[in-house]
This record gives structure tokens, sequence and C-alpha cells, in this order.
């Protein structure tokens, strides 16, 4: 024991003015930490802070939102004008009537379909570009990828917004020098991006978010393969196996279960853009274009009335969707002992 | 862009041989090492096209920024500004563009709420994370799955509830509001990662430092604290970047309330109200991008452990 407790002294920084509290402070404190002891409730009083932030802030709107979906609830019930009023479930029937939810719905999932896959491979052909790399050169390429990184969303969106811009932006003016054969006959002078039709405004987004997402999953991946023995990989180059047979019969097997949680996330976040789809689709403008957030955001906000009770329903249908998925996180978290 | 990356890429032949390490070969085989270094040119190659692009657009940001309208709107556009100058930045600063103000207010509003949230999102992460590693307690795995759980709700999904809520409590056209929501978001996150921190500190230290008479709080803030800092940088970058990022609580809060947006609320006025003012738009966006990736270019090495600490491995 002593020896443990001179290595406690070891950690306090030398000179530390011994001062205790004065003496009846420290009696009370004391009285109050046996009590606390007694009852084992240090580990109570040190969550209840959280807890309290995380019911208040997090766990309570979303109940509140779950009730406003079964309610008529709107600006004439918070007023008083009108009184709240259950409505079973006609929040969700309308809901579901809505050609423009289902739009929304399809612009989600095809983004998804589309940026998930996308960034996973970009971002792990990074990865194993970095881990080939010279030293030098892995700092230049990773740092290119940090920069794209830490850009927040919103400067991104205006900044792609520029760049595709039918007055002056760069990219009609690249495509139109192109040689046709190349980008297609088109005339590409003054292509509008984002009001021309939904396509077109995702195919920027998409863009966007991979160029945004693939440094994260670049530098997860890279992490990942550090942890590979280098003899597992030499052997099989001896061997004559080809980069790619390495890549599917080592690399990926042994990252499976990276790749897993990189997917759920790259899903989660796909689901949940937002700030770059209001930029992009220059919210409140092309309805169209709307994904799921910007089609709740709608119908809680801008139109006209705002109708609380329509937009929990949609939250609500969002959310569920989304907690099927992060079950699926949640599962493969605990699956790798991440409660322990 | 084709013609300079090869060019760079052929000429450092120096840069290309990391190859010495495996240079074990047998000094005959002249052919192995002449594809070696074929393959290692390309890889450089393709590395650098890769960089190129990726920082193209960033590159763009700031050439506009730099550029004077008649440059911007030119037939052909060049890369780099002919006659460079400050007056995009000028009239981002006076405030006569955006006719809301000059953009260091909305760079303070940023960094009060982005600070104050590291600050209060820190504090009772650490707390509760040292409840979480070194308590044993009922509910201790519910609380945690709650937590993995609480952290994917997305905040469009809430964010009607909040904003009649904070409306009710007088808390939306200002920064507390901000501050008090994005401290909430970045708990579970932190907590999570700061209890990998906590748990590793041999708990012998504070056995040790009770037994030596040391109250709870002396040994939570003079060995608990110290040993758990580099957690703490971790942590607070996270929660830095939840709060500088944030969009959607601050665009439905701030409403009309000019003089309390942040920047992301700042630079989406901005660009809303049209009229094709792309130098200062570009102007105020990279003095609203470069702190933060300055910042990301410091903290790169915790970034990546942290994160692949808290994302990857749980």
């Amino acid at each position: 024991m002593a020896g443990i407790s001179g290595q406690a002294h070891a950690v306090l920084p030398a000179g530390l003015p011994d001062g205790l509290p004065g003496g009846g402070k420290a009696g009370r404190a004391f009285r109050a930490g046996a009590f606390i002891r007694r009852h084992k409730l240090a580990p109570y009083l040190l969550l209840t802070p959280a807890l309290v932030g995380i019911a208040l802030v997090l766990l309570w709107p979303l109940v509140q939102v779950v009730i406003f979906s079964f309610q008529n609830y709107g600006i004439p019930q918070i007023t008083g004008v009108a009184p709240t009023q259950w409505v079973g479930l006609a929040n969700f029937t309308s809901t579901f009537k809505d050609s423009e939810f289902w739009l929304s719905l399809r612009n989600t999932v095809m983004l998804a379909i589309v940026v998930v896959p996308a960034t996973l491979v970009a971002g792990t052909i990074v990865g194993l570009l970095l881990n080939r790399l010279g030293k030098k050169m892995a700092a230049f390429v990773s740092t290119a990828a940090l920069m794209a990184w830490a850009t927040p969303p919103i400067s991104a969106a205006v900044l792609f917004y520029w760049l595709v811009n039918p007055d002056g932006g760069v990219v009609d003016w690249t495509l139109s020098k192109l040689p046709h054969w190349l980008v297609g006959s088109n005339n590409w002078a003054q292509y509008n991006w984002t009001t021309t039709g939904a396509f077109q405004a995702y195919v920027v987004i998409a863009v966007l978010v991979v160029w945004q997402a693939f440094p994260f999953i670049a530098v997860s991946v890279l992490a990942g393969l550090k942890t590979i023995p280098t003899e597992l990989l030499e052997a099989a180059r001896v061997d004559g196996a080809s980069p790619w047979r390495v890549f599917w019969k080592i690399t990926y097997p042994m990252l499976k279960p990276i790749f897993l949680v990189l997917l759920l996330l790259s899903v989660i976040w796909d689901f949940n853009i937002f700030g770059q789809s209001y930029i992009i689709t220059g919210f409140p403008g092309n309805q169209n274009e709307y994904n799921l957030s910007l089609y709740l955001y709608d119908k809680a906000f801008a139109s006209l009335p705002p109708s609380y009770g329509l937009g929990g329903a949609i939250a609500l249908i969002f959310a569920l969707i989304l907690l099927v998925i992060t079950v699926g996180y949640v599962r493969s978290s605990v699956r790798q002992g991440a409660l322990a | 862009m084709m013609t300079p990356s090869t060019h760079v890429a052929a000429a450092p032949p120096a840069a290309a041989q990391p190859g010495t390490s495996r240079s074990v070969r047998p000094a005959g085989a002249g052919r192995a090492r002449t594809t070696r270094r074929v393959r290692s040119a390309s890889l450089n190659a393709f590395g650098i096209v890769i960089a190129l692009l990726t920082l193209f657009p960033l590159f763009w940001m700031i050439s506009t920024a730099f550029k004077p309208s008649q440059e911007i709107y030119s037939l052909t556009p060049s890369l780099i500004p002919a006659h460079p100058t400050f007056g995009n930045f000028r009239a981002v600063i006076s405030g006569q563009v955006s006719g809301i103000g000059s953009v260091w207010l909305f760079f303070r509003n940023s960094l009060a709420v982005t600070l104050a949230t590291v600050l209060v999102a820190s504090l009772v992460s650490l707390l509760a994370s040292v409840a979480v590693a070194r308590f044993r307690f009922r509910l201790r795995a519910s609380f945690l799955v709650m937590l993995l759980i609480v952290q994917m709700i997305p905040a469009q999904a809430l964010i009607i509830a909040l904003f009649l809520d904070f409306e009710r409590l007088n808390l939306l056209q200002n920064l507390l509001g901000l501050i008090i929501v994005y401290s909430a978001q970045a708990l579970p996150v932190s907590i999570w990662m700061l209890r990998n921190f906590v748990a590793t500190i041999p708990k012998e230290l504070e056995e040790a430092a009770a037994i030596d008479g040391a109250t709870g709080f002396r040994i939570f803030w003079r060995i608990l604290f110290p040993l758990v800092a580099p957690g703490l940088v971790a942590t607070s970058i996270f929660a830095f970047i939840t709060a500088y990022n944030e969009f959607i609580v601050a665009l439905t809060f701030l409403g009309q309330a000019h003089s309390d947006y942040t920047l992301p609320i700042y630079v989406t006025y901005f660009f809303g109200r049209g009229g094709a003012q792309w130098g200062p738009i570009m102007a105020a966006s990279t003095m609203y991008t470069i702190p933060v990736i300055i910042f990301f270019l410091i903290v790169r090495r915790r970034l990546v452990g942290g994160l692949t600490a808290g994302a990857v491995k749980g």
C-alpha cells in the first residue's frame, strides 16, 4: 500500500498549498460525503447534470413530438383560439396520402443509395492509397482531405452552389470547354444545376456530400489498416496474390467490423442531410427537390398555416426510419463489446 | 490539370522511393526495381490528382474572394485573380453588402456560443463519464444504450418541440438558448468518448489518495482531471465542431434576430438575399471556413485518434 500511495503523491503537483477548507465547512462536507457513501449516491449525483440536460433537451421534446403527431396542434391551439384535439392517425394518413411526402422519401433514399457506396468506396481507396504512399506524399494527400472535412457544411454548400452557378460558375465553363464526345453534346454554358430538376440538384448534393465525407472514411480505414500485421500482407504478396485479391481475402475480412460501423454511420448521416440540401435547393423554392428533412421543415414552419401536428407525424416517421438503422448500429457496437 | 500533376509526380523520384525497407532483394533484380519505381510514381500521381481535386473547391472559394467583380463574372474565369483585391473582405467587414452588420459581429457570436458549449459539455460529460467508468450501479448499461440511441435522434425530429419549448422559456432569439441545446446535443458522444479515457486511469491512484485523506472533490480535481485531459481535448474538439457548424437549430431559433446570428446563419442569409454578390459571399465563407481548417490542422492527430476511438472501437 505504501508504494501505491507514494505514486499518488507523485501524481499530485509538488508544492500544492495543502489548504483544507475551514473546520466547520470541512465537517459538513464530511457528513455529506458519508451520507453519499452510505447510500451509494455518488454515481447518481455525477450523472444528474447530464441526465437533466439530455432529458430536457433531447428526450422530452421527443415525447412532445409523439404527442403532437396525434393532435391537431398549430397556431390556433397555442394561442388558445381553438382547442387542442386528439385526431388519432389523421396526421399520418394525410402524410401518407401526400405525393410530396413520397417524392421527398424517394429523393432521400436515392441520395443515400448513391452517396453511401460512393463515399465508402472513395474513402477506402484513399485510405489504401495513404497506407501505400511515402511519408511526405501521404501527409500532402491527408492534409487536403482534412481541409475538405473541416469545411463547415453550410460554407461548403454555398461554395458548391457558386461552383455550379449558371452565371460565372466554373463547372459550366469547364464542361463547355471539354470535347463534346466526353461530356455529351449538350450546351453546358449557363446550364442551371439547381433549378432544372431534382436529379440535377441531387447530383450537386451527392458530389458535395462525398467531398465532405470521404476523408472520415479514409482516416478510419487507414487506422484499421495499421492494425493488420504487415507480415500477413507481405506473405500474400510474396505468394503472388494480386492487390485485388489481397484486399478481398485479407484486408476486407479484417476490417469488416469497421466497415459495418462506417456503413451505418454513413446511412444515418445521409438521411439527416439538411443544411446542404437547404442551400442547394434554395429552400423553400423547389418542392420537388425536397428530401425528408426539408419536407418536415416546410410542413412545420414554412407552409401556411404551420401545422405542428403534421410536422410531428413526419418527424416521427423520420425518427422511426432512423431508429431501425440505429438498432443495427447499436447491435454491432454491443457485439464488439462496447459496453464493457 | 492533368499536365502539372503528372509533371510533378515524375520530377522528384527521390520522394517516390520509400523502398528502403524493402530493398533487401538481390542486387540483380533491376527489372523488379523499375516496376516498383513505376508503381510508386503512378501511386504518387494518383495521390496528387486526388489532393488537387479535393483542394480545388476551397482554392476557388479563396480565389473568388480576392477577385474584383468584373473578373468574377468574366467569360473566361482565371484560376488566380489577375488584380487581387481586398474589396470583398472590406465590404463584408463594413457590413454594407449583407445589410445586417459586420462579419466580426457574427464571428463573435459563433465564438461565444462555441466556447460556452465546449466548456459546459466537457464539464458535464466528465462528471457523467466518471460515474459510468468508475461505478457499477443499476441501470448503468441502460444508460449507455440510451446514449447510443439518443445520439442518433436527428435534430430535425426534435426541432418543432424545441422551438415551442424555448419560445415559452423566452430563449428563442438569443445565444443562451443555442448554448443549452448544443451542450445537450454534444453530451451523448462526449460521455461515450470520455468514459474510455477515465477507464484507463488506474483505480489504485484514487484509492491511495482516499486513504491519504483526500476528499472526493480533491481526488477528482487533482488526480482524475489532469490524467483525463487528453480525453477532454478530444471531446472539446467534438463539441467545438458541433457548435460551430450547427445549422437547423440556429436557423429556427434566431429567426429575424439578425444581431444574434451565428456564422452559418449569417452566410445563409447573405446567400439568400440574392443579387449575385459572389465576391463578398465567398469572402464571408472564407472567413467562416479558414479558422476551423486551421483548428483541424492543429489538432489533427487528436482528431483522428479521438474519432476512431469514439466511432470505431466504441
